[in-house]
């Protein structure tokens, strides 16, 4: 023990943890700011938390290429890591940018809010780097415990409460059983790292048969799967994205879903890999499920921020499919998606937000009747993403498919891919109806109560720059997401 | 220019929304008359190809135009890699030639949100063009999918009563193909890069030479395929025609019928038969069955309607299995025929969706029984409404006649000519159908007193109309003009079919030795 004590001491590589050391460094001074600045205006630390992320995504970047091992081994910010930081970085500069009228439309002007999101995000970023489970399970909850105070911030709501209740609880399981997972692993290979994981599967071609193993690896997964609200660890899903509030459930569906990717990733690639066969069909199974699930349910909501929770479901699946491809174009294939979804995800969201009235009873399929004439810009930036979602081209939203059924296809499953193009038409019906609605509907309402607020406008036009140029010039991000692989 | 003459052409639609979008919503003379203007300069850019006499020496791809676009290293590679020949000439020229056309249509029917009505037109275009003239499948899928969106707007917002159902099923039936065609496509790709053939992207020139295994090739025709008989549309995939035709403004029927459904034909033509030639003598049989019942209940379904303009939808699927036989024949004739059957459909169709347009405007309705004696009131319509509907029966003298003679007789002279004793009796039922209707509406006494205030055609519907009215004597008369540039390609087509797989086909014609020399990239 000693030993191992003496080891990580020396192999203290603060460069390695520096991007999160620097973001959580600049959230609690942001808390303390927060504690000294009038209750009420919460504008300044929006802005100063805009500038703690951009400090900390060029600290980020500075690993780019340049990878920092530290801790005897249990960080590794790589590319990969620096790849999925910089997403959730994205995620989260987008999510705080459409976050300030917001929370003053719906009365909570509170600015704890904003460190939180930052600390959701070194959560983020320690999962992605993490090599060893410990340090993962240490992100993990660091995200989690802040995403669960974030889905219930509208206190006195109860749809709110209920979110944050469910999914703390809901959280708290999948927690316990990522835990469990990473206890019987260290029982039957005596280690919590990664690469020694896998050398010890090297080292054991019977592990498949090991009980005890196959145990530990499924819960594991199952902590993973149910981050990523995989199909059928799902169900939390829908009523806490309902019910949080509505910035926080376009983040929550792209940043810590692609941390939960990154580690999901890393564990199974690398930690698992002598387990391929096995968990490819397992991932086959578990992404059809996800994708059907996703789309199926979505067709008969009514309700639009509940419909772009089952969406995001599907979307989990189509992501899932890059990771039974198990090859170089489907891993890359998945962080190309990731920042997509992203930016396409999230931009839905802020156009949601900004047609929402107080309370957000009139964000239904009815609610949009005639946007598209009433308020024609915000209409055609919302039928953008919606057609990204969609995956049409020349949007993002089809390259990153096209280069998942990519990848699927190269490494043979022809028939995965038929199911998950498949899978998009059924999607098209319930993006389409959203159309419907905005356009070939004579507007019920005249939005008047829609004012269009510098931050979110922003968030949502680094959306539409995002999709656009993503569609029709993917070649430098893929060529990033091509090197950021394994 | 010539250089980048397609790129031009392809794009100066697009770059026409740009200006549009600074031109006042409520100035809708302003915004029709400029749509107008762009549509006819991209006529204009485009004229040099017609009158181009490489098209009848060579049957390769000229005016290439090849730049890299998406290249990740050994994953996968795009290309933008244009290029046009005789059989795509035509119907790009087409294209270009018919949408100024509706947009003269729309000048009294469409008041509602002009502005969004000419960025779809204008959008389409340029998503039309872009299928027809790329040679990269990927470029082409966008292109295809790029069509889909406008197209889903007009009939959802400027169509009839019935919009919102016809434009979600037509947007959903054509995108379940396209999928389906899209896997298809990742596959031909990596079997591709993983049998080291040489490759160019996604360039069919290279991926027309590849060697794939019967049954790869079986079940990509049918992936293909069934995209495209989707878009033609081929019996029994043809429901969502009618509806989205009934239901779409003027404009949209004419660009839906004169260009969108040759998407489907060519495709065939184009993608799935040459890149998939073993699977062929598997489907012919099928497809040209699928063909026939297609002329013969097209037919049947369209002379019952008592709306005109569903009529005329029925009609384009009946003049489409024409098209179809005439192709699967695979021989020069067959081809020939519905290559030209192509664009006389577009021609006469497209008319007729202008005609009933016409009356619409006038009465607001479209019901065979309100009609009547119109002949009377309006000498020059009726004058121009027989020419059309001759053209569309194919009475010699015609272009229709031209086109449907050719794709019976290829038939006839190849494995399918019992397919196509049953076909000719479509061109007696669509005598039928046609002059029934022209009898119905035009003749007779007035005996509907709302028909009594009926104006005939202004000046601007009859230049509308003049213009097609010379094509339909034109190819009829001398249609050597068309098919003397698009025979070198057609039969550079069927060399490649049939130089990779078992003969279903005797070529007629002595196949110039040179069209099998294929040109190097940049010209």
């Amino acid at each position: 023990m000693e030993n191992l004590v003496q080891e990580a001491i020396q192999n203290v590589n603060l460069q390695a943890i520096m991007p999160s050391l620097v973001l959580s460094g600049l959230a609690m001074v942001l808390l303390m700011i927060s504690v000294f600045s009038k209750r009420g205006s919460t504008t300044h630390v929006a802005w100063l938390s805009i500038v703690a992320l951009v400090i900390t995504g060029l600290v980020t970047l500075t690993g780019w290429n340049n990878p920092q091992a530290g801790f005897a081994g249990s960080v590794l910010f790589d590319n990969f890591a620096t790849f999925f930081s910089m997403i959730c970085i994205v995620a989260a500069a987008l999510t705080i940018l459409m976050s300030d009228d917001y929370l003053r439309r719906e009365g909570y002007p509170v600015s704890e809010y904003y460190p939180l999101i930052l600390f959701t995000t070194a959560g983020a970023m320690w999962m992605a780097s993490g090599t060893d489970l410990m340090t993962i399970f240490l992100g993990l909850e660091v995200l989690s415990v802040s995403l669960y105070v974030l889905a219930g911030f509208f206190r006195n709501q109860t749809r709110s409460n209920e979110a944050g209740l469910k999914y703390f609880f809901l959280g708290a399981f999948s927690t316990g059983f990522l835990l469990y997972g990473v206890a019987l692993l260290y029982g039957v290979t005596g280690t919590t790292k990664i690469d020694g994981i896998a050398a010890y599967v090297q080292a054991n071609p019977d592990t498949a048969l090991n009980t005890m193993f196959i145990a530990g690896g499924l819960l594991l997964l199952v902590g993973f799967l149910f981050k990523i609200a995989a199909a059928p660890f799902h169900m939390w899903t829908p009523d806490v994205y309902q019910g949080a509030p509505t910035p926080i459930t376009a983040f929550m569906s792209a940043g810590p879903k692609a941390a939960a990717f990154a580690a999901l990733m890393r564990v199974t690639i690398i930690g698992l890999d002598g387990l391929q066969s096995e968990l490819t069909s397992l991932f086959w199974l578990l992404a059809v499920l996800t994708m059907t699930i996703g789309n199926f349910v979505a067709l008969s909501q009514k309700d639009l921020k509940r419909m772009l929770a089952y969406s995001s479901i599907s979307h989990a699946g189509y992501a899932l499919v890059g990771l039974v491809a198990w090859n170089a174009i489907g891993l890359s294939a998945i962080l190309f998606y990731m920042l997509v979804y992203t930016f396409m995800n999230l931009g839905a969201f802020a156009v949601l937000i900004l047609i929402g009235k107080k309370g957000e009873d009139n964000l239904t399929l009815d609610g949009v009747a005639g946007l598209g004439y009433k308020k024609p810009i915000l209409g055609i930036v919302l039928t953008i993403f919606l057609f990204s979602l969609m995956g049409l081209p020349p949007t993002a939203g089809f390259t990153g498919k096209f280069y998942i059924f990519a990848g699927a296809i190269e490494a043979g499953y022809i028939w995965l891919a038929i199911l998950g193009v498949m899978n998009s038409a059924v999607s098209l019906y319930y993006y389409l109806r959203v159309i419907v609605q905005m356009y070939f509907r004579d507007p019920e309402e005249d939005f008047n109560w829609v004012t269009i607020n510098v931050p979110t406008a922003i968030s949502i036009a680094v959306s539409v720059v995002g999709v656009l140029y993503l569609g029709l010039f993917p070649n430098s991000l893929m060529n990033l997401a091509k090197m950021a692989g394994f | 220019m010539a250089d980048y003459l397609l790129s031009i052409m392809t794009f100066f639609p697009l770059l026409g929304i740009l200006v549009l979008l600074f031109i006042p919503r409520d100035n809708g003379g302003l915004l029709k008359g400029f749509t107008l203007v762009v549509s006819l300069a991209t006529f204009a850019i485009s004229l040099p190809l017609a009158f181009d006499n490489v098209f009848t020496t060579s049957g390769g791809m000229h005016y290439r135009e090849f730049y890299e676009w998406i290249n990740i290293g050994n994953f996968f590679q795009m290309n933008y890699n244009l290029g046009v020949d005789g059989i795509s000439l035509w119907l790009v020229m087409l294209t270009t030639f018919i949408v100024p056309i509706t947009v003269l249509s729309t000048w009294n029917a469409v008041d509602k949100n002009i502005k969004g009505f000419m960025a779809m037109l204008l959008l389409l275009e340029t998503g039309m063009l872009g299928a027809f003239i790329s040679l990269d499948l990927f470029l082409f899928y966008i292109f295809w999918e790029l069509m889909l969106i406008p197209m889903y707007f007009l009939i959802g917002i400027w169509g009839g009563k019935n919009r919102i159902y016809a434009a979600v099923k037509f947007f959903i039936y054509t995108a379940v193909g396209s999928l389906l065609m899209l896997v298809a496509i990742i596959f031909v790709y990596y079997y591709a890069v993983q049998s080291g053939a040489p490759m160019n992207g996604f360039g069919i020139q290279e991926l027309y030479k590849l060697d794939l295994p019967y049954n790869a090739q079986f079940w990509l025709f049918l992936a293909f395929g069934f995209s495209f008989a989707i878009k033609v549309p081929m019996f029994p995939l043809h429901t969502w025609l009618p509806d989205a035709h009934t239901e779409a403004p003027t404009a949209g029927s004419v660009i839906l019928a004169a260009v969108m459904l040759k998407m489907g034909t060519y495709g065939y033509v184009r993608f799935a038969m040459p890149l998939f030639p073993d699977a062929l003598p598997t489907f012919i049989p099928y497809l040209a069955f699928l063909s026939v019942v297609g002329i013969i209940y097209g037919s049947l379904v369209a002379m019952m309607q008592d709306d005109i303009k569903k009529l005329v939808a029925y009609s384009s699927v009946a003049h489409l299995g024409f098209v179809m036989l005439g192709v699967f024949a695979m021989n020069l004739q067959g081809l020939a025929g519905g290559m030209i059957q192509m664009v006389n459909h577009g021609i006469s169709t497209g008319a007729l969706f202008l005609i009933v347009g016409f009356l619409y405007e006038r009465r607001h309705t479209r019901l065979i029984t309100e009609f009547g004696g119109v002949a009377t009131k309006m000498p020059i319509f009726a004058t121009i409404f027989m020419i059309i509907t001759f053209s569309s029966i194919g009475l010699p003298g015609t272009n229709g006649f031209v086109g449907e003679f050719l794709a019976l007789m290829g038939a006839f002279q190849s494995s399918l000519r019992w397919y196509a004793v049953f076909a000719t009796s479509g061109v007696i039922l669509a005598a039928v159908y046609m002059l029934w209707v022209y009898q119905r509406v035009m003749f007779g006494k007035v005996t509907n007193p709302e028909n009594e205030k009926l104006k005939d055609l202004s000046a601007r519907e009859i230049i509308i109309m003049l213009p097609l009215l010379l094509f339909v004597f034109w190819i009829g008369v001398a249609p050597n003009t068309f098919l003397s540039k698009m025979n070198p390609a057609m039969e550079q087509i069927l060399v490649q079919m049939n130089d990779k797989k078992v003969a279903v086909v005797e070529v007629q014609q002595p196949v110039v030795a040179n069209v099998l020399e294929i040109k190097s990239i940049v010209d």
